[in-house]
């Protein structure tokens, strides 16, 4: 039963260990964290880690368990120890991997304006790094949020796979500057969403003579939510008469358009801003 | 939050000649977002990966960061640098050989900037000290990278390796 035993726990170092003939290497690093590397021979050698994110090369004496610092390896990834001596030569892999907190998120926030009251109008996505800029490839909480002062905050959780979450978001009811934040671990990154007044809601106007002029003038124009429209949207009112037409574009200013057409008895006078058509009158003074 | 990913063997066989030697696979896959991935969009990832494995391969062999300019941009890109920088102080250098890939694009965020694959790769390390060959190794890696649209290419943006 001894050799059995021998052997297990052979194999079983050898698996803990990314252990070959002269090299004893932890099979994983948290990246830059301090380790050290067991060497065995009875000639000094040149020691070398090399990998796509760091180079390494020291020399070493014979038998020399070899420290590195804290710093010294801080890039994630996959290396090769190389021990060379006048005799052999002796190769082993490791890996080195992000640290599990979270330092600095990528946030990618779009679109930066929007109107108000849209359903999923707002994606904000994340990669989250460790503080060498590694990705954190374990699974990672992080937390979206959404707010606008004295409106409820939308949260939204999700999980980061192999460094990567995403989410959607409602853009509030309320016009403003909305705060669009993700959170994972104890980091944050802020983005500012403005949200627009959407189009608006029961365009009305109301017609008035003055003098051989119509005055046109909207109600107070606010979207569905009940914001104010913002000032410089184009409302267009046209009046029709005898197989002829006369349209004026008038832009809000304090919340109402006003327009002043030619009074002719029998026009038809229709108000619309965008895709939203106005009530209609029929101007039957003279 | 799932959606299908179809890829269609061209996608592969153009892979496959930006290559060189490698051999390509290019997974059927599932990825992460709300935003389709057109056919082009996927075949034009693979092939900038690809591309930025074959220019990765010649800055690291010859301690020339200027290759990188082409492919890599931030992050990934400094890291390499860094690591030329190092081996040319050191007298070494390193050879990348790629064996075989294995891609699969796990991600497209949904403002469309970036997109993110997975590549099981074979490949060899040799490591050169003033020329000498020192020692070959080959691994499998499971690699990760980020790539985001520039003028005419998406460039690697994150790039990092680990256990598959």
């Amino acid at each position: 039963m001894k050799p059995l035993v021998l052997l297990l726990v052979v194999g079983f170092a050898a698996t803990v260990l990314g252990q070959s003939g002269t090299l004893n290497v932890p099979k994983t690093v948290q990246a830059g964290s301090a380790f050290s590397i067991e060497t065995s021979g009875s000639s000094a050698g040149t020691l070398y880690i090399v990998g796509l994110g760091q180079a390494i090369r020291r020399t070493v004496q014979p038998g020399q368990t070899v420290s590195f610092a804290a710093g010294d390896l801080v890039n994630a990834g996959r290396y090769v120890a190389v021990l060379t001596s006048q005799s052999s030569t002796d190769t082993a892999v490791f890996d080195v991997l992000p640290a599990s907190k979270p330092a600095t998120l990528s946030f990618l926030a779009r679109p930066s304006r929007l109107p108000v009251g849209l359903q999923n109008g707002i994606t904000g996505a994340v990669y989250v790094f460790d503080a060498y800029q590694n990705l954190i490839t374990a699974p990672t909480p992080v937390t979206f949020q959404l707010s606008v002062p004295s409106e409820a905050t939308q949260t939204r959780s999700a999980v980061a796979h192999d460094g990567a979450a995403w989410t959607e978001m409602n853009s509030d009811a309320k016009e403003g500057n909305a705060k669009f934040v993700a959170e994972a671990g104890d980091v944050s990154n802020e983005r500012i969403i403005q949200q627009v007044p959407g189009d608006p809601c029961g365009l009305k106007m109301t017609a008035h003579q003055a003098g051989d002029k119509i005055d046109l003038e909207t109600d107070p124009l606010r979207d569905c939510s009940g914001n104010p429209v913002t000032d410089g949207t184009i409302v267009t009112f046209t009046e029709a008469w005898n197989g002829g037409q006369t349209t004026v574009d008038a832009p809000v200013k304090h919340g109402i358009a006003e327009a002043e057409v030619p009074a002719l008895r029998g026009a038809r006078i229709s108000v619309a801003t965008g895709v939203v058509m106005g009530n209609e009158i029929r101007w039957e003074n003279q | 939050m799932i959606r299908p990913l179809l890829v269609v063997s061209a996608l592969a066989l153009s892979a496959f000649a930006a290559s060189g030697q490698a051999s390509i696979q290019v997974e059927p896959s599932t990825f992460q977002g709300p935003r389709p991935l057109a056919k082009q969009t996927a075949a034009a990832v693979v092939r900038d990966y690809l591309e930025a494995w074959q220019s990765m391969g010649a800055a690291l062999d010859q301690n020339r960061p200027d290759l990188l300019d082409q492919d890599f941009l931030g992050a990934a890109k400094e890291k390499l640098m860094e690591t030329i920088s190092e081996q040319a102080k050191q007298g070494i250098h390193t050879r990348y050989q790629a064996r075989s890939h294995d891609i699969q694009i796990i991600f497209y965020s949904p403002e469309g900037l970036s997109i993110q694959l997975t590549d099981n790769v074979e490949y060899d390390v040799q490591l050169l000290d003033h020329d000498k060959v020192v020692a070959t190794e080959p691994l499998r890696a499971r690699a990760i990278a980020v790539l985001t649209p520039s003028e005419v290419r998406w460039k690697v943006r994150v790039f990092e390796t680990g256990p598959r």
